[in-house]
C-alpha cells in the first residue's frame, strides 16, 4: 500500500513534468490564437510566477513541515537569489538604458562614474547563476551556524529570522548599499543576448521554472525517504531524544537550512525575469508570512501541500486583488484562520476524505449507465 | 528538617580502573539553590545501580549533569575505565557517542515514526549528515532491530506509529532505543512510572537481563520495583549521598526512613510526637512512592 502511494507521487511528478515542461509551452507556441487550446503569453507568464512561488513554498516546507523550523525569513533568501540574478539583468541593459551609459540607471542618478567592484563579476551569466545558489546559501550557513549552535529554538527561531529579514529590507532600502534602494532593479532588456520579452526567453523561463520545480519535488521526495529525512522528522517530534541519541541536531538543521535557502534563491532567480522587477518589498517580513500561509493552506509536511497551497493562494490573490482589491488581506487572514481551525492538515488532507466519495460517484455513475443500457437493450 | 549527614559510605572498589563512572566533588546550583552538593559517586563496570531519594533530592539533575544537558559548577564526571573521558567538557551528542544512553522520565519516542524506524534511528553507527543521506539498511542492521524488537516484545507492532502505543509500550520502546545504541552505560529515569503491576514486573525482568552486559543506573520511586531489581541502592538526599548499600540495609536505616517519611511524619506528628526510630522497618512503598507517580 505504501509502495503504491510512492509510485503515485512519482507519477504525479511525471505529470507535472509533462504538462509544465512540454504541453504548456507547446500550446503557447503552436496552438493558433483564438483556439480554446491556446495558452496566452500572459497566462504562461502568470503560471511561471506561480510555479516559482511553489518552489519557494517547497523550500519553506523542508524547514517548517519536515523539521519543525518555522522560518519567517524565507523571502530573504528568495530575495537574495532574485537580486543576484537581477544584477546580471541590470548589467545586460547596457547602453539601452534611459541614460545611455554603461552603468545601471540608478547608479547614473546617484552619480557613480564606475561600476562598484562587487558588481563586475555579474557581467557573467554563469557567475550570476552560481551566486543565486551561494549567496543565500552562505548567509544561511553563517546565520544558521550561530543560531542553531546557541540552541535557539521554536518561537525564538521564528522571531530571529523575521528580525533578520527586516534588517535586510532596511539595508536594501538604502541607496548606499548599491542595490537600487527602494526602487530596486527593473526595465530589463535581455538575457543571454535574447530580448527578455521575446517568445524564446518567455518559453525558456517557463520551462526552466518548471524543471526547477520538478527537481525540487524529486529532491524532497528522495530526501524524505533517506535516513536523513527520518532524523529530520524526529527532530520535529522530539529534538531532545535525537540529541541524546548521538545526533548533532545542529548540523542536521544547518544542512537543511542551507539547502532550503538555496532552493528559495533559485525560485527568486526565476521570479525576477518573469515579473520584471525586484525591490526591497520582496524581502518585507509580510512576504515571508504569506509563504507560511501558502504552506499551511496546502498542507505542511507533505510533498504536494506546498505546491497546491502556493498555486491556490496566488491564484486566489490574482482574482481577489482584481475583484475586491480592498479586501485581499482580510480574505488571506480568514483563509489562514479557517485553515488552522478547521483544516489543520491543509487542502491536501481533504483528498483521502474525498477519494472514496469520488469513487462512490464513479461507481454510481457506472451502475446508472449499465442500468440504462440494459433498459434500452430490452 | 535538619540532618547531620555522615560522609558517604565506602564504595571505592579495589581497582579504581574498573569504575565505569567516577563522579567526584560535584556541585550544581540553580538560582542559588544547591541541587547537588559535594557529591561523590562511583560505579563498577557492569553494575546495576538504583538511585532513590525524595523529590528534589537531585536525581534527575544528576542525570542531566552526566549526559551533558547541564554543566556542573564544580567537580568532575569521568567516564570509562581509567577515567578516559571528562564528560563535563562534552556536548550531549558527544557523550552519547561515547556510549552513554539515557531514558527520560516521560517516555520520549518519535511519535510520527513507526516502531521499526524509531529503532533504526537509534541503531549504533555513524551519525553524520552525509552518512545518513546515503545510508542503506544492511541485513545486519535489520537483524539487530529484530533482536531488540524481541527483547522489548514489540515485534508484532513494528509497523505501527510509536505515537499509537500504550504508555508502557512507549517506555519499553524507549528502553529498546537505548539498547539499539548498544551503550556502555544506561541511565534510566523512572522506567516503571505509570505502568501496571504486570508491566512493571516485565520491565524489571528486562533490566535484570541487561545486567552485566551494560552498566545501568536506574532512578526509581517504586520500592517494590526497587526490591525486584536492586543489588545496590544509593539514597540521594539534598544533593548528596545519604546512604549506599543493599536494599534491606538501606530500607531499615533510620536516617533514610526519616528523610523519606519526613513530610508525612510532620503531618502525623501534629498531634503526637513520634520519634523516627519507631517507624523503623515500615514499608516504604506505600509512602513516598505513590504521590510522585503520574496517575
Amino acid at each position: 500500500m505504501n509502495r503504491g502511494r510512492e509510485n503515485w507521487q512519482l507519477i504525479g511528478i511525471g505529470i507535472i513534468f509533462l504538462v509544465a515542461v512540454v504541453l504548456v509551452p507547446l500550446l503557447n507556441g503552436l496552438a493558433p490564437e483564438g483556439s480554446f487550446l491556446h495558452i496566452s503569453d500572459f497566462q504562461m507568464n502568470t503560471w511561471g510566477k506561480y510555479l516559482a512561488f511553489a518552489i519557494l513554498a517547497i523550500s519553506l516546507n523542508l524547514l517548517w513541515g519536515y523539521t519543525g523550523l518555522l522560518c519567517l525569513g524565507q523571502c530573504l533568501f528568495f530575495g537574495l537569489g532574485a537580486y543576484a540574478f537581477g544584477m546580471y539583468l541590470m548589467l545586460m541593459i547596457g547602453r539601452e538604458g534611459q541614460y545611455s551609459g554603461e552603468l545601471p540607471n540608478f547608479m547614473v542618478i546617484l552619480g557613480y562614474h564606475e561600476l562598484p567592484a562587487h558588481w563586475k563579476p555579474f557581467y557573467s551569466f554563469w557567475f550570476a547563476t552560481g551566486a543565486v545558489f551561494w549567496v543565500p546559501g552562505l548567509l544561511a550557513f553563517v546565520f544558521g551556524f550561530f543560531v542553531f549552535r546557541s540552541r535557539i529554538r521554536g518561537v525564538y527561531f521564528s522571531i530571529i529570522t523575521q528580525a533578520l529579514t527586516y534588517a535586510a529590507r532596511l539595508l536594501f532600502n538604502r541607496n548606499e548599499f548599491t542595490f537600487g534602494g527602494t526602487n530596486g532593479f527593473t526595465n530589463y532588456k535581455s538575457i543571454l543576448g535574447l530580448p527578455i520579452n521575446g517568445p524564446i526567453v518567455e518559453k525558456g523561463l517557463f520551462i526552466g521554472t518548471s524543471i526547477a520545480l520538478v527537481l525540487s519535488l524529486l529532491f524532497c521526495w528522495w530526501l524524505v525517504r533517506t535516513k536523513y529525512g527520518k532524523v529530520q522528522r524526529a527532530i520535529r517530534d522530539s529534538e531532545n531524544r535525537v540529541l541524546f541519541s548521538g545526533y548533532s541536531t545542529t548540523s542536521y538543521k544547518l544542512f537543511i537550512f542551507v539547502v532550503a535557502a538555496m532552493m528559495a534563491g533559485v525560485a527568486g532567480a526565476f521570479y525576477v525575469p518573469q515579473v520584471g522587477i525586484i525591490n526591497p518589498e520582496e524581502v518585507h517580513p509580510y512576504r515571508s508570512l504569506e509563504v507560511v500561509v501558502w504552506v499551511a493552506v496546502g498542507g505542511r509536511g507533505t510533498l504536494w501541500g506546498p505546491v497546491i497551497g502556493a498555486v491556490f493562494v496566488n491564484w486566489l490573490k490574482s482574482w481577489a486583488t482584481y475583484q475586491f482589491p480592498e479586501y485581499w488581506l482580510i480574505i488571506l487572514g480568514v483563509l489562514f484562520v479557517v485553515t488552522v481551525l478547521f483544516l489543520p492538515g491543509g487542502i491536501i488532507s481533504l483528498f483521502p476524505v474525498l477519494k472514496p466519495k469520488v469513487l462512490n460517484l464513479y461507481g454510481w455513475a457506472k451502475a446508472r449507465i449499465l442500468a440504462l443500457r440494459s433498459a434500452s437493450a430490452t | 528538617m535538619e540532618l547531620k549527614l555522615d560522609s558517604p559510605a565506602e564504595t571505592k572498589s579495589e581497582n579504581p580502573l574498573e569504575f565505569i563512572l567516577t563522579i567526584e566533588d560535584l556541585n550544581k546550583a540553580f538560582d542559588g539553590f544547591q541541587v547537588i552538593r559535594d557529591l561523590n559517586f562511583y560505579m563498577d563496570l557492569g553494575e546495576l545501580r538504583v538511585i532513590i531519594g525524595p523529590n528534589g533530592a537531585g536525581k534527575s539533575t544528576l542525570l542531566d549533569l552526566i549526559t551533558g544537558r547541564t554543566k556542573p559548577d564544580k567537580g568532575t564526571i569521568e567516564f570509562g575505565r581509567g577515567r578516559e573521558h571528562d564528560l563535563t567538557k562534552l556536548r550531549e551528542y558527544e557523550i552519547n557517542r561515547l556510549g552513554v544512553g539515557r531514558k527520560f522520565q516521560t517516555p520520549t519516542v518519535y511519535s510520527g515514526h513507526t516502531v521499526y524506524d524509531n529503532l533504526l534511528l537509534s541503531l549504533q553507527g555513524p551519525r553524520g549528515v552525509f552518512y545518513s543521506l546515503f545510508y542503506k539498511e544492511s541485513q545486519e542492521d535489520k537483524d539487530r532491530i529484530h533482536e531488540v524488537l524481541e527483547t522489548i516484545r514489540l515485534e508484532d507492532r513494528k509497523y505501527e506509529l510509536a505515537g499509537s502505543l500504550s504508555h508502557g509500550q512507549k517506555q519499553w520502546l524507549e528502553i529498546g532505543m537505548l539498547l539499539a545504541q548498544n551503550p556502555k552505560l544506561l541511565l534510566v529515569d523512572e522506567p516503571a512510572a505509570g505502568m501496571t503491576d504486570e508491566e512493571t514486573e516485565r520491565t524489571g525482568e528486562l533490566l535484570l537481563s541487561l545486567e552485566g552486559k551494560h552498566s545501568i543506573v536506574v532512578i526509581e520511586h517504586d520500592m517494590e520495583f526497587v526490591r525486584q531489581i536492586a543489588r545496590k541502592v544509593t539514597v540521594l538526599h539534598q544533593g548528596s549521598i545519604l546512604r549506599e548499600g543493599k536494599v534491606d540495609e538501606v530500607q531499615s536505616d533510620p536516617k533514610v526512613i526519616e528523610v523519606y517519611l519526613g513530610r508525612k511524619h510532620a503531618r502525623d506528628a501534629e498531634g503526637e510526637e513520634k520519634p523516627a526510630e519507631e517507624t523503623q522497618g515500615i514499608d516504604l512503598t506505600k509512602k513516598e512512592a505513590s504521590p510522585t507517580k503520574p496517575a
